[in-house]
């Protein structure tokens, strides 16, 4: 083999996979994933664990895979994530781990996330589960929210020995990993149920159905359910639209809407209730993963597909494979592209966009160039479903129903990056609520600060 | 399904061909609700989440009391529960506290209110009227309804509401005419004078009493039952048009002023799924309109 080339992935043929909601990604076969391993090597002062949110022991967890121990990889790797099959799917190396590698100076980096997808997928196919603590405190602690950073945090907590009960408001816990990330990227009842399992194995509790801020309120939970204190980790779930003409017409959804319905609804299965609109053709304005999992959800409903971002390819927020992926499945992409009009038939319908060509400007304060329009380059799309995935940002559910709890103009959480310590005493909060929209492991990153914080503000009360 | 609870009916009535009133154990969204929210619930596995107006709760039992009419697969299927038996999730209370209920005391002991509920209009409307009875305050309601069979919850309002005025389209009861027919005899023959009028039921009759309300120059407060799925401001499917703003009607509703509500959009926006291929296809055939339509309770 070629050791500057990574060990290639078995993936579900596009033309095949356009038709069905299974995974893209087949995973390594323990031979090819020990192959892989075997391209690491082992730094004495690694670089990737710098770029991971978590700190992972990389080469630790790739050195036992290498002994094929991998009971030991699995348990290296939960010492610090309790979601390494979920991470392994939808964590962005290339711009963390593995951009970092000391092999993709002069080749591809080795397949970190590929590695702990295959490590977390052999302990669940073989049974092994994170051990649960000996001794318990009694103290009681709420997580507000049972995505990424929730999950996190109770994981962390409950290993200490706190007694933790996960609020969610959906009736699914997971929070995006359920309603947002599409089946054939995360498999729910594979890989995500299996993994929150393991979460309250270790005794931590999940009430479902509970929106905090209307159900209960955090100031009721700690004077009157006897909480000491609180992490809130409830994302950015309010989508946001473009306010152009026409979006209120019949046929336009948010992405969170389109993707709500397929992912925790399960629109796509027939045997399901709730129902979504395929569309025939379909723009999906916006150039992140979440519009990359709506243009991909919408392909395989059966329609045509593009996507429409205002910026050139080199900018688009999304991860590499997502667009690669998308592109091998047919959908376009019209770049440098924005829309001023969505165009509505008699019916209220949806039956056209209206767009103008952009180029790049100066830098933003974001670091990007900046889009600017061309004069006179307007053109129309013929389409009849547009689906907007232009970014979220946080409910103002809890910052409105907790006194003196500081929330931002942007209605993120005022928290401490380091230890998610919020302006009331006793609330911590961490991942979207605080950074706005951002990834899963960031947010996990943030849910595991937080338990620190939270776990020495406890004992030195 | 929460581990917690199980969210078990422990009253069922049907008050009219396919209304029916559930009481259905939830303490937590029974501690914290008031009249003008909504909750959502799922029947089973493979369910839709439907979200239905609170028609009545008690604290102490921590039940919630919704009245639905079974129309869609959802609904019929909810009808088919029996006490006893438990519904998969229940969730709430959703939405903002009705505007009567937020209103100061001194400045609502002066305003003179008329509740109009049309069809299942009647189980949002009765909360209301109750806790105004409730709080020291007077009001009227009329009720309107095709006819005499799908008048529900009239004795329940007559408890509460001063004066109650009932139409029927074919008049086999009260008046006949709408609910427009006797607003304008209490307003123009009468001469009653009203300071706010709450209107629930189709969207449709929410429009033409905005219309007359407009005319008549008194403020007209709607309930909004648009097509939802997750009802905490996190899919905008809700969205609306109020005024020269756009509204989710979960978090920022789901009683808008009336005067300022687009009606037609919100009419169109209904409609959405009732084309949808494929499946509906099916269940078209089968008379069915394929539900999501949203709050169920308000559609006669």
């Amino acid at each position: 083999m070629d050791v500057l080339k990574k060990v290639p992935i078995k993936e579900q043929n596009p033309d095949v996979r356009i038709n069905n909601f299974d995974e893209v990604c087949l995973g390594y076969n323990i031979d090819e994933a020990v192959l892989e391993a075997g391209r690491c090597i082992q730094c004495k002062n690694p670089r990737c664990v710098k770029g991971c949110p978590v700190s992972i022991d990389i080469p630790g967890f790739i050195n036992a895979i290498v002994q094929k121990d991998i009971e030991e990889s699995y348990r290296i790797i939960n010492k610090y994530s309790a979601l390494p099959a979920i991470c392994g799917r939808v964590c962005p190396q290339e711009t963390q781990c593995e951009q970092n590698c000391i092999r993709g100076i002069k080749g591809d980096p080795v397949s970190i996330g590929k590695l702990e997808r295959f490590t977390a997928d052999w302990a669940r196919e073989n049974n092994i589960k994170p051990k649960a603590p000996e001794k318990k405190n009694g103290i009681k602690v709420a997580v507000i929210g049972s995505g990424p950073a929730g999950l996190t945090c109770a994981k962390e907590m409950a290993e200490r020995g706190y007694d933790v009960t996960v609020f969610e408001a959906l009736h699914e816990p997971g929070g995006v990993l359920v309603y947002g990330i599409p089946e054939f990227r995360l498999p729910k009842e594979a890989v995500v149920k299996p993994e929150i399992e393991n979460i309250k194995a270790l005794g931590v509790k999940i009430e479902t159905n509970v929106i905090v801020g209307k159900s209960v309120t955090i100031d009721e939970l700690m004077n009157e359910e006897g909480f000491e204190a609180v992490f809130i980790g409830t994302g950015a779930g309010l989508p946001k639209f473009m306010g152009i003409p026409g979006e209120n017409a019949n046929g336009v959804f948010s992405a969170n809407e389109y993707l709500t319905r397929s992912n925790l609804m399960k629109a796509f299965d027939n045997n399901y209730d709730t129902p979504i609109i395929t569309g025939k053709k379909v723009a999906v304005v916006g150039g992140g993963n979440v519009a990359m999992d709506a243009a991909r959800t919408a392909r395989r409903l059966g329609a045509e597909v593009m996507i429409v971002y205002r910026r050139s390819e080199a900018e688009l927020p999304a991860r590499v494979e997502e667009v690669h992926h998308a592109k091998e499945e047919g959908i376009k992409f019209y770049l440098l592209t924005n829309p001023k009009e969505i165009l509505v038939d008699e019916n209220g319908w949806v039956k056209g966009m209206r767009c103008v060509k952009m180029e790049l400007g100066d830098e933003d304060n974001s670091g990007r160039r900046r889009p600017v329009e061309i004069e006179g380059s307007d053109f129309t799309l013929e389409l009849d479903t547009v689906i907007i995935s232009i970014g979220t940002s946080p409910n103002p559910l809890i910052t409105s129903t907790t006194k003196g709890l500081k929330s931002n103009r942007h209605g993120c959480i005022v928290a401490d990056e380091a230890t998610g310590v919020t302006s009331r005493d006793g609330i911590f909060a961490g991942g979207d609520a605080v950074t706005g929209a951002a990834t899963v492991i960031l947010a996990m990153g943030a849910g595991k600060a937080a338990a620190e914080a939270m776990d020495n503000y406890l004992r030195n009360r | 399904m929460s581990e917690n609870y199980e969210y078990t009916i422990v009253k069922k009535l049907k008050l009219a061909d396919a209304i029916y009133l559930m009481d259905i154990k939830a303490p937590r969204v029974a501690a914290n609700c008031y009249p003008g929210q909504f909750i959502i619930l799922i029947v089973d596995e493979k369910g839709e989440r439907i979200p239905l107006t609170i028609c009545d709760y008690d604290r102490a039992e921590g039940t919630v009391t919704i009245v639905f009419q079974a129309l869609g697969k959802s609904t019929k299927l909810l009808a088919e529960y029996d006490v006893g038996e438990a519904v998969r999730d229940f969730t709430g209370p959703l939405g903002q506290v009705s505007e009567l209920v937020k209103m100061p005391s001194e400045e609502l002991k002066k305003k003179k209110v008329l509740f109009v509920a049309g069809g299942v209009g009647a189980a949002p409307v009765y909360p209301q009227v109750k806790w105004m009875k409730e709080n020291g305050y007077e009001a009227d309601c009329i009720i309107g309804a095709r006819n005499k069979e799908l008048v529900i919850l009239e004795d329940e309002i007559r408890k509460y509401a001063k004066n109650v005025y009932i139409t029927t389209d074919d008049g086999t009861y009260g008046m006949k005419g709408n609910v427009n027919d006797a607003i304008k005899y209490l307003v123009n023959e009468k001469k009653n004078i009203y300071d706010i009028i709450v209107a629930i039921g189709p969207m449709i009759m929410m429009k033409y009493v905005c219309i007359l309300t407009k005319e008549l120059e008194i403020r007209t407060i709607v309930s909004m039952n648009p097509i939802m799925v997750d009802g905490t401001g996190m899919c905008g499917a809700c969205r609306l048009t109020v005024g020269d703003e756009v509204k989710f009607a979960c978090v920022d509703g789901p009683e808008f002023d009336g005067h300022l509500v687009n009606f037609d959009e919100a009419m169109k926006r209904l409609s959405m799924y009732k084309t949808v291929e494929g499946r509906s296809k099916l269940r078209e055939k089968e008379g069915d309109t394929h539900h999501h339509k949203g709050c169920e309770c308000h559609n006669s």
